[in-house]
């Protein structure tokens, strides 16, 4: 399954670049992207277990950037 | 301006009143210190506090943190002005990135305004507003004058001009009549149209620009994903370097700490990436959103990159360099005038609907009158035998003529040749063709002026007409009568004969030619305007019939490609420079600052400019580097 969603706060280019690597790593990812630009995270991953994926992959976020919140 | 910039900015103001302040007053020693803190956590309240909370997380190489750590070293070394000028300096320089970031993502997005708000319903005659996500195929919408098209359908009712240009870049606009297909996203001109929609919004062509220029920023060009790999490097490395620099001369060499110090901090200071990570994609993304705003789409910034270093580029003939339409374009008549040959050819044809008896109707003034018409025969592959008017009639190519006894004059016509005989009298032919793309000549010098090495043609036609417009449009190589797999073969051909660097460009109108658009290195499908199977099954998909866009894409992928050069260099140049003069202790705290946030925004401004693609102001400036400077 892939899903856009969109990043409120996302200040750091930085911390974008090390979102998506950090995001990827995360077991049943197939593929993550983090747009600074677009100011959005594509994230392509196993559907029975999306929406697990997606809470961990927020969790990534906020540790990397604690003002960066998930729109979901 | 946001409110977080305003309130920036406001907080570096009294900041740097304070400062100012601080650096007059004739105070000493602790009392400047707390002095030198007021500013300091107004200025810098939130980096602080920012470089807490990540470092709770773990987060050792943050921008903030190393910020905190490289003016707390100032303080310690006493130099209380530096360490508040730091900060002041760092929020200045991130204040004026975000500004400047969210003014290229802006204006990037105003390309991309296609996309349509509402359609209109008719219902008991008032019209009504839905999502045009809800509205379903085989509906009729109503688009008021000056309204954009919400969906892609077929006009039912009503004429207009239909500005394309959001998804074209042809200023010109179109005339639609009823029956005519139109594309959402569109802008209706001063008609009323009412249109049948064919495809559901989520299929529409808009949606499917809209998905491919949001996830062409996920396609990594090669710099990209190179500043990707080296910011994860650079942080800690010069963290490292530090960190040596800090400890090591003074405990083993007898250095003094505060020197030192002083120049491990200035490499904490320029120990961010920020310059690189956020440029080079701005660079890309840019120059994506400029391409697609002359009707070029670009998937990906790696198909940009590759297109910059176009050699060879092979054109599929029909409905590429042809407009795949076929006309009459040659009559020549022994006894009667030529518009009387047509006419009675198209007569004797009348009854058929082979494409070529629909083109020689085409090229009547009149519809002929089918009454006069009788005894049709006709003969698969040769023509036809009439009786008109009480003569025999015989219309088709030179074997009929054969049969018929009919003796036909030798020629070397490229085309389809159409004769005509009444009464076993040879009366002369008629030439159908396909005919070539006005710009498709245009084209082919564009592309050699700029650099491609050969440009060669493909087709399934026969011999002597591709021998024959390739000669007319002034193309290096042809090969005829192909089938599917030999256009295959012969693009796998050519790519064993380009150079290692060189790409191969394959240029088709995205129908049937799948496999040969993923065997080139960069697939180019025309006509995507209305058509979603070119748009998916290509690279880069040119929204209208312009093969001349091929060497303006190319152009737009070079400016791209140097703006994002020039940033790597520049940013690189000048923080290696700053750290080597800084482990030397030959630079000071200003120039760190500089190195840092100064770099940054200079390279954002120099990517913006890859947004002002192919018009002509950003064509002076490609020619004119001087004025591109004055811009800014």
């Amino acid at each position: 399954m892939k899903k856009k969603i969109r990043l409120i706060d996302l200040d750091c280019a930085a911390c974008a670049a090390k979102m998506e690597h950090a995001i990827q790593k995360i077991p049943g990812v197939n593929h993550a992207a983090v747009s600074f630009l677009t100011q959005k995270l594509t994230l392509d991953a196993e559907d029975s277990r999306f929406d697990e994926i997606l809470k961990q992959a927020e969790n990534v976020c906020k540790k990397i950037e604690p003002d960066c919140k998930l729109d979901l | 301006m946001n409110q977080k910039q305003k309130k920036t900015i406001l907080r570096v103001c009294v900041g740097a009143v304070l400062l100012a302040a601080l650096i007059f007053l004739p105070v000493r020693g602790i009392q400047r210190l707390l002095l030198a803190l007021v500013p300091y956590l107004i200025v810098g309240g939130d980096v602080l506090w920012k470089a807490a909370r990540n470092l709770a997380h773990g987060q050792v190489f943050d921008e903030n943190f190393l910020m905190c750590v490289a003016t707390v070293g100032a303080f310690w070394i006493g130099e209380y002005p530096e360490a508040v000028a730091v900060m002041l300096f760092y929020q200045v320089g991130e204040l004026f990135q975000s500004y400047a970031v969210g003014r290229s993502r802006k204006s990037i997005s105003s390309l991309m305004e296609i996309r349509p708000d509402y359609a209109n319903l008719e219902e008991n005659g008032k019209l009504r507003r839905v999502d045009p996500e809800d509205v379903p195929v085989g509906e009729i919408i109503t688009v008021l004058p000056g309204e954009k098209i919400p969906l892609d359908g077929v006009v039912t009712k009503g004429s207009s001009g239909v500005n394309t240009s959001a998804l074209t870049g042809e200023s010109l606009p179109r005339d639609v009549v009823p029956g005519d297909e139109v594309a959402g996203g569109c802008v209706n001109g001063s008609g009323l149209l009412q249109i049948r929609v064919s495809r559901p919004f989520e299929e529409s062509t808009v949606s499917k620009i809209l998905e491919l220029v949001e996830n062409s920023s996920a396609k990594k060009a090669k710099a990209e994903a190179f500043i990707t790999r080296f910011a994860r490097y650079y942080t800690p490395v010069v963290v490292i370097g530090a960190l040596f620099l800090a400890l090591i001369p003074p405990l083993f060499f007898h250095g003094m700490w505060s020197d030192w110090v002083r120049r491990a901090s200035i490499f904490l200071v320029i120990s961010c990436p920020c310059a690189l990570v956020i440029s080079v994609p701005l660079s890309f993304f840019g120059g994506i959103g400029g391409a697609s705003r002359r009707g070029i789409l670009v998937k990906g910034g790696n198909y940009l990159e590759a297109l910059a270093k176009a050699e060879i580029v092979v054109f599929d003939k029909t409905g590429t360099l042809t407009k795949g339409t076929f006309r009459v374009t040659e009559v020549h008549s022994e006894r009667m005038s030529e518009q009387d040959l047509v006419q009675l050819a198209a007569l004797a044809e009348s009854y058929s609907e082979h494409p070529i008896s629909r083109s020689l109707r085409e090229a009547c003034a009149k519809e002929p009158d089918r009454s006069a018409v009788s005894g049709v025969s006709e003969i698969a592959g040769r023509g036809v035998r009439v009786h008109i008017n009480g003569k025999s009639v015989r219309v088709g190519n030179a074997k009929l003529m054969q049969d018929d006894g009919v003796s036909v004059p030798e020629s070397e016509l490229t085309g389809t040749i159409v004769h005509v005989a009444v009464d076993g009298a040879y009366q002369g032919y008629i030439v159908i063709s396909d005919e070539l793309r006005e710009d498709a000549a245009q084209a082919m010098r564009e592309l050699r002026s700029v650099g491609v090495r050969s440009t060669v043609m493909l087709t399934g036609d026969s011999k002597a007409v591709g021998e024959n417009v390739a000669a007319r449009l002034g193309m290096d190589e042809v090969h005829a009568e192909l089938l599917p797999d030999g256009k295959v073969q012969q693009v796998e051909r050519l790519m064993k004969r380009k150079s290692s660097g060189g790409k191969l460009v394959f240029v088709g109108d995205g129908v049937n030619d799948a496999p040969v658009l993923s065997r080139a290195d960069i697939g180019i499908a025309m006509g995507g305007l209305g058509s979603d199977a070119a748009i998916e099954a290509a690279d880069i998909v040119l929204m209208d019939d312009q093969p001349r866009k091929i060497a303006q894409a190319v152009r737009i992928a070079r400016r791209t490609l140097r703006i994002a050069r020039q940033n790597i260099v520049f940013a690189l140049g000048v923080k290696l420079l700053v750290l080597l003069l800084g482990a030397f202790g030959m630079a000071n705290m200003w120039e760190a600052v500089f190195a840092d946030v100064g770099v940054s925004v200079l390279a954002i401004l120099n990517a913006s400019r890859a947004l002002k693609q192919g018009t002509d102001k950003a064509r002076e400036t490609e020619e004119n580097p001087a004025m591109a400077r004055e811009e800014f």
